[in-house]
């Protein structure tokens, strides 16, 4: 069933939403409506206003303009019980579960009187067993919330729904914290409730998700809708377009010219970190002008070198030399002296600190020295200065440099770190999963100027557990098994499935 | 030794055990229904005093002893309800409004004590809760003569245990109440209202916490005196972290605490009295606490949202 067949199957209608949040307008005059039984995806970039627009719907946010109708009748804005009485039931990208109650307990939340005698658990066990099956989501009702794994607990959200009879089930980014095999089943039930008529809105930035599961896709950028395609009529490379807005191209680097070598690791080990893999004889060579790929399996040393380059850890034995020189005092600090910029794997925990501005985290690395620091005390003026040249040239989407972070989507957070590092000139690179989770023409932007950087004469280690981009960006590939590194294969010299082989660990013993 | 074993067998021991216990018990289930909202309500101390005041006047005015506990509860809630428009809705530092709270109840207090009784030297008695009569209860040896000696309110505060944790673990209610302590946004998109939760949380502990002063001032004592409440209110916030923030728990540790300080004051008139300075008894309960807190919670679960204000529509 499509939106052609008539208005009387459209369950739920959008009329004319516009949101500003300060001077960001998240929501443009966007209008659709949603059929029986469809599942419209939702697809637009991190920061094009598709979260927003679903709070809306469902009342977490009141909308500077425009209606919501469901089943014809217009919701009250800014009210979660309105959008639930009427049928609306949303699984949030973060999960809105509490952790120190049971799965029973949190699908019982707000669905009686406050001041009902009793919580009437043993109809609802029976409901949620019942539903369970029916829509294949196996999760144990007595089981803490806080124990649950990632896909379980998305499963209690979508019970919840369920448990509420919801006719339209809102799903945002749903698939970005599960395996392949959990998103499988996820939409294994998404097309269950399909077929017992309830409607989906499936918000995601991953096209082959999209294509997949998807019956009709509308497409959000920077806040408008603009495009509305069935999606039998489309394919991802068209989709992509709309989505970033021009033609896309996966950057192809130019032949490198490498130079110099900035930093050699000569046998070095690092001691293990709990489970987490330490370094074993490791030999490396960061050369000048130079993409170095690192490959591997999660959990098999990368964090051992990332944190090695950056500082917060030192060799246990052999040697490390900077610009031929051996290092002795090897601090996160002496790491940055050093011309070691470092674009962290976790952006929220170790790239920026939450609360603080655009401001504050632009100069994060920088602000105790000069033109920052004069004498012991900092010029706000010149902090802002840097953080204003980083979101122009950078391209970070947000109301303003005095902004805390927080409030940025990934890709303007992640946009905001790489103008940290890169406006440091630094000579080495760490860019350790520099596009993890973030959209189409946020990885094109972040890669391109990785080259550039490469191109000016930056050494740049590149630690990705994504093949492809190994691949697609490096000059040269080394592959990293329980704390090892392999031998430098030059661009093209290996295939996917050699590389694979290393990667599984075989071939080290024979190059020793 | 044997002093000590001879002083765990009498029926008075016991009986100041459930006595001492008995304002701790209001004032921690207060607090622990504050806490598991997701509000830390420093007040507590202030908020005793007040009570305890409240009760007394009340009962000194010509009230009943039961009107008087009302009184003293309404007088509660009606600083909880200060408390909870400052840190619920204003989400302003639960620790500033807290210490707040605690200053303003203790000095009106005081105010309303000048004021009503301008030219009392020594403050006045009334009449206070008088233990039940159990003809039966009176003949089991210890157990049943330490049960008879205790008024209605030490009765009652056993019930509000029981009470508490029924709602908390079974009604809509405390599960509502749980949640909003833990995640905030769980209670908000099942279109519940936080702030109705937590307000309501707030202002009916801090009635809880003004009972238990007026504990002291109706049924342990007699009459109010400034120093009476004495940091119990302190004791009270640590009881909840012992308790794990659990109603049962924290019964426990009320009870537990009640027995060193009953035991250290005994202890002060044996033999080990004439060689041990007595301020080292009285530390003995506060010490043996701070051993027991860091004992039982080192695992404990803390509310995931306690001291976070919520404003709807945040990002």
């Amino acid at each position: 069933m499509t939106h052609e067949d008539g208005a009387q199957d459209t369950v739920l209608r959008l009329t004319g939403i516009t949101k500003r949040f300060g001077a960001l307008t998240a929501n443009d005059d966007i209008s659709f409506g949603l059929a029986r039984g469809e599942v419209v995806a939702l697809l637009g970039e991190n920061g094009a206003g598709k979260t927003t627009l679903m709070n809306i719907l469902f009342g977490h946010y009141t909308a500077d303009a425009g209606t919501v109708e469901v089943f014809g009748r217009a919701l009250p804005p800014g009210q979660p019980g309105a959008a639930l009485a009427a049928g609306v039931g949303m699984v949030h990208q973060h999960f809105t579960l509490a952790d120190n109650l049971t799965v029973l307990e949190n699908i019982l939340l707000g669905t009686r009187p406050l001041w009902a005698p009793g919580l009437g658990r043993a109809a609802a066990r029976q409901r949620v067993a019942q539903l369970s099956r029916d829509f294949g989501l196996a999760v144990h009702p007595d089981a803490r919330v806080g124990a649950l794994s990632v896909g379980e607990r998305q499963r209690v959200e979508i019970l919840k729904a369920l448990y509420r009879d919801a006719r339209i089930l809102i799903l945002d980014e749903p698939t970005a914290v599960l395996t392949p095999q959990e998103t499988e089943a996820l939409f294994e039930t998404l097309r269950r409730a399909v077929a017992q008529g309830l409607s989906v809105i499936f918000i995601s930035h991953k096209l082959h998700e999209v294509t997949a599961i998807s019956s009709r896709v509308l497409v959000l950028r920077h806040g408008r809708l603009v495009g509305e395609v069935a999606t039998a009529r489309t394919d991802r490379h068209r989709l992509a377009e709309m989505m970033v807005g021009a033609e896309i191209s996966a950057p192809a680097p130019s032949v490198a010219r490498p130079g110099a070598v900035l930093l050699e690791l000569d046998g070095v080990e690092t001691e293990a970190q709990g489970n987490a893999t330490g370094l074993r004889g490791v030999n490396l060579a960061l050369r000048a002008g130079q993409i170095t790929g690192l490959a591997g399996v999660s959990g098999n040393g990368q964090g051992a070198l990332a944190d090695l380059l950056s500082g917060l850890a030192a060799p246990s034995a052999g040697r490390m030399t900077l610009g031929g020189a051996e290092v002795a005092d090897w601090s996160p600090r002496a790491a940055v002296a050093a011309g070691i910029g470092r674009i962290p794997e976790d952006r929220h925990r170790t790239g920026t600190i939450a609360d603080f501005t655009l401001t504050e985290n632009a100069v994060l690395e920088s602000y105790a020295r000069q033109p920052v620091s004069r004498r012991g005390w900092m010029d706000r003026a010149e902090a802002r200065r840097r953080a204003e040249a980083i979101i122009a040239a950078y391209d970070v989407r947000c109301p303003g440099p005095e902004t805390r972070i927080r409030l940025l989507s990934g890709g303007n957070m992640q946009k905001l770190i790489l103008g940290r590092v890169l406006e440091a000139a630094p000579s080495i690179i760490l860019a350790n999963q520099p596009v993890r989770g973030l959209d189409i023409g946020a990885v094109t932007y972040v890669q391109e100027r990785l080259i550039a950087a490469r191109d000016a004469g930056a050494a740049v280690l590149l630690i990705s557990e994504d093949l492809d981009e190994v691949l697609a960006l490096s000059d040269e590939i080394r592959v990293i098994s329980e704390g090892r590194l392999s031998p430098a294969f030059p661009r093209g010299s290996r295939s996917p499935a050699e590389l694979g082989q290393w990667m599984a660990g075989h071939g080290f013993d024979d190059a020793a | 030794m044997t002093e000590i074993v001879e002083i765990l067998l009498s029926a008075s021991f016991w009986a100041a055990v459930l006595r001492i216990a008995s304002p701790l018990i209001f004032a921690t289930m207060g607090e622990l229904i504050c806490e598991r909202a997701g509000v830390l309500n420093l007040g507590i101390e202030g908020i005793m005093v007040m009570g305890a005041f409240a009760g007394w006047m009340a009962v000194y005015a010509g009230l009943g002893l039961w009107p008087g506990v009302l009184f003293a509860l309404l007088a509660g809630m009606a600083f909880g309800a200060v408390h909870a428009v400052l840190t619920v809705p204003f989400g302003l530092s639960q620790h500033v409004v807290g210490l707040g709270i605690t200053l303003l109840a203790t000095s009106s207090t005081y105010y309303a004590y000048r004021l009503s009784l301008p030219e009392v030297t020594s403050p006045p008695r009334i009449e206070p809760f008088q233990p039940l009569e159990w003809p039966l209860l009176e003949r089991i040896p210890v157990v049943g003569e330490a049960l008879a000696a205790q008024t209605a309110l030490t009765w009652l505060a056993f019930a509000v245990v029981v009470v508490v944790a029924l709602v908390l673990y079974r009604t809509p209610l405390g599960l509502a109440l749980r949640a909003a302590g833990e995640n905030p946004q769980a209670v908000e998109s099942q279109g519940l209202s936080v702030t109705a939760i937590r307000m309501g949380a707030v202002i009916a502990g801090s009635g809880l916490m003004a009972v238990g002063g007026a504990f002291l001032t109706m049924s342990a004592f007699s009459s109010f005196f400034f120093e009476m409440v004495n940091g119990r209110g302190w004791i009270c916030i640590a009881l909840v972290v012992f308790g794990a923030w659990k109603p049962g728990k924290a019964l426990l540790g009320a009870l537990l605490f009640a027995g060193f300080d009953a035991l250290q004051i005994r202890l002060q008139q044996t033999g080990l009295g004439q060689i041990v300075p007595y301020q080292v008894f009285l530390m003995i309960p506060y010490v043996l606490s701070i051993l027991a807190l860091v004992l039982m919670s080192r695992r404990a679960e803390v509310p995931a949202a306690l001291m976070t204000p919520f404003n709807r529509g945040d990002r």
